[in-house]
């Protein structure tokens, strides 16, 4: 391909061009780098992204509104739930939906349970590029129970698809309640037995401290949000300055690291999971004072009427036929919706011209815009601090790529 | 923590760029305006180096293509970080002649964005340090985003997608 350039391959070159991917077993996704080294330092660096670029704003164009979902659950598909959530609040916005207090605590319940397992992968992965293989495996099992949770609440694991325009295609049953609360007792001593192996562990800070640093002004500049930006030391957190699905009434602090490094970007993702557990700890008292048996908004116009009375009542009927033949009257207009991702802002901008599907979509996909960053990054840094630096970025392919 | 007002934030931008802002409005809450691509970067640098407003954080930046009117617009999302005060700026270019200069010396983030954006877009940004292609392999002729491409083979006769409205 054209990117790589490998430089001239005189023999009086000092340098070595060496290529890092598409395929690599430390790099968790397909990236392609091509480093130039000096020895075992990176020169410089460049990378070469869209390997599993699927098009997803072009079919986006394409499709009614709640066929949308299932696109954006695979871009951070190691928290779907958000970004599926982020997408209905998104329409909800232009549609002017207002959702009950309880589906917006449902929601908080299912997105924190989504930031931990995001985390938990990209602690655990980071232990293990740092050769701590054991964290990882007592990490898995947790995430494993959060995936159970969600296939209790919508029958999907990976790629949840979670949720309707409006609020849930069904309650939280008792079973996944049960789930909810098993996993909030478990999950702490697991968690603290992850910490004790890593956080003062000398190996593991010597191989993150000081490797990949970013100052906040870069960072800002470059875009950074989420967990890497607040590892940066600027407390920059949706859920907080501006609060969505009733962020607001929930208590919960936002971490932030000092210089930007490895070590703190991991630590800063640490402390968000307890936060996240306050949180979901929080929501699942409020959702409990809430009248039960509610999870959607009365829209009968936006949302899917149950199957049994599609078949015995007659507006059901008409709203079904409605909704999914694209006769629901959409409102000109342009919104722009942004939550708090795994990784950071994750923005939904879209134009409506009136039509069964978006007129434009555009996903701020908070990995892309991270990513470009990375070869500064490392410029002057081992090979192997480029992989672990690599690897506290985060960077999910799917979201990379759209 | 300091606040910004959006009527002095438009009347500072209007007393400095007169009619160079066009098409105020504010739909579901967020500012919104129209601009020329020669005004852009002046009204650009001024927002982000102006101390009152620090426009610092550009949140997303994308192309947007008007078929009907054929036109080409570049849409940019600022962000105000210490007075969580986000806007949206418009920039419409013709299709004959996308050319519209980079913001990439004010805002590195944009470089990757703007490289996205001529890659589905065929908008050219004057002054890109690295002006190729990234999610599209290189060779590709077309802009697939514009909207003269269709989503699917057209040459396909199994298919009648005027039946689902589309």
């Amino acid at each position: 391909m054209a990117h790589i350039q490998l430089g001239d391959d005189s023999l009086e070159k000092e340098t070595t061009t060496l290529n890092l991917g598409p395929t690599h077993p430390a790099t968790h996704g397909v990236f392609q780098n091509v480093l130039e080294m000096d020895g075992e330092r990176i020169v410089s660096a460049e990378s070469t992204i869209g390997y599993i670029h699927r098009a997803f704003e072009k079919i986006a164009e394409h499709r009614p509104y709640y066929q949308i979902t299932p696109l954006t659950d695979r871009m951070n598909y190691c928290s779907s739930p958000i970004n599926n959530f982020g997408w209905h609040m998104t329409v909800e916005k232009l549609l002017n939906v207002q959702t009950p207090k309880r589906v917006d605590y449902m929601r908080v319940i299912v997105m924190e349970l989504a930031r931990i397992s995001d985390h938990l992968i990209c602690n655990g992965i980071l232990g293990v590029d740092t050769g701590a293989f054991t964290g990882f495996l007592y990490l898995m099992q947790e995430r494993e129970n959060i995936y159970e949770i969600y296939e209790e609440i919508c029958g999907a694991r990976l790629t949840t698809n979670f949720g309707r325009v409006g609020g849930f295609e069904r309650d939280f049953n008792e079973k996944s309640i049960a789930k909810i609360k098993k996993f909030l007792k478990d999950f702490p001593t697991i968690m603290k037995s992850f910490e004790s192996l890593f956080n003062r562990n000398r190996i593991f800070i010597d191989r993150t401290k000081d490797v990949g640093p970013i100052s906040a002004e870069d960072a800002l500049n470059f875009g950074f949000t989420g967990p890497c930006l607040r590892a940066a030391g600027v407390d920059y957190d949706l859920r907080a300055t501006s609060p969505y699905s009733s962020y607001e009434e929930f208590d919960f602090e936002v971490p932030v690291g000092t210089i930007g490094d490895t070590y703190d970007r991991f630590m800063v993702r640490n402390e968000e999971i307890w936060q996240s557990l306050r949180i979901i700890e929080q929501a699942l008292a409020k959702m409990e004072k809430e009248p039960a048996g509610i999870f959607h908004a009365d829209v009968p116009e936006f949302y899917l009427p149950p199957k049994a009375d599609v078949y015995n009542n007659m507006e059901a009927l008409i709203y079904h036929f409605k909704i999914v033949m694209g006769e629901v009257e959409i409102p000109k207009g342009e919104v722009y919706h942004a939550v708090e991702g795994g990784n950071g802002e994750l923005g939904f901008y879209l134009i409506s011209d009136g039509g069964r599907s978006p007129f434009r979509l555009h996903f701020r996909r908070p990995c892309f815009i991270i990513y470009q960053a990375f070869t500064e990054m490392v410029k002057g840094q081992l090979l192997s601090d480029a992989i672990v630096t690599m690897s506290s970025l985060n960077v999910i392919a799917g979201e990379l790529d759209a | 923590m300091i606040t910004i007002d959006k009527n002095t934030l438009l009347s500072d931008l209007q007393e400095k760029f007169g009619a160079a802002i066009q098409k105020v409005e504010e739909p579901y809450g967020l500012l919104t305006f129209t601009t020329t691509k020669d005004q852009l970067l002046s009204i650009l640098t001024f927002l982000n180096e102006s101390d009152v407003y620090r426009f610092r954080f550009l949140t997303d930046l994308c192309g947007v293509h008007y078929a009907d009117e054929k036109q080409l617009a570049v849409v940019y999302h600022l962000h105000s970080m210490e007075s969580n005060f986000r806007m949206r700026i418009k920039v419409f270019i013709p299709e004959s002649n996308p050319r519209i200069p980079t913001v990439c010396k004010l805002y590195k983030s944009a470089n990757w964005q703007e490289r996205e954006t001529f890659d589905f877009y065929g908008i050219i940004f004057e002054g890109h340090p690295n002006l190729k292609r990234i999610l599209n392999v290189d060779d590709m002729v077309a802009f697939p985003m514009r909207k003269e491409h269709p989503l699917e083979d057209p040459n396909r006769i199994d298919k009648n997608d005027s039946y689902f409205g589309r």
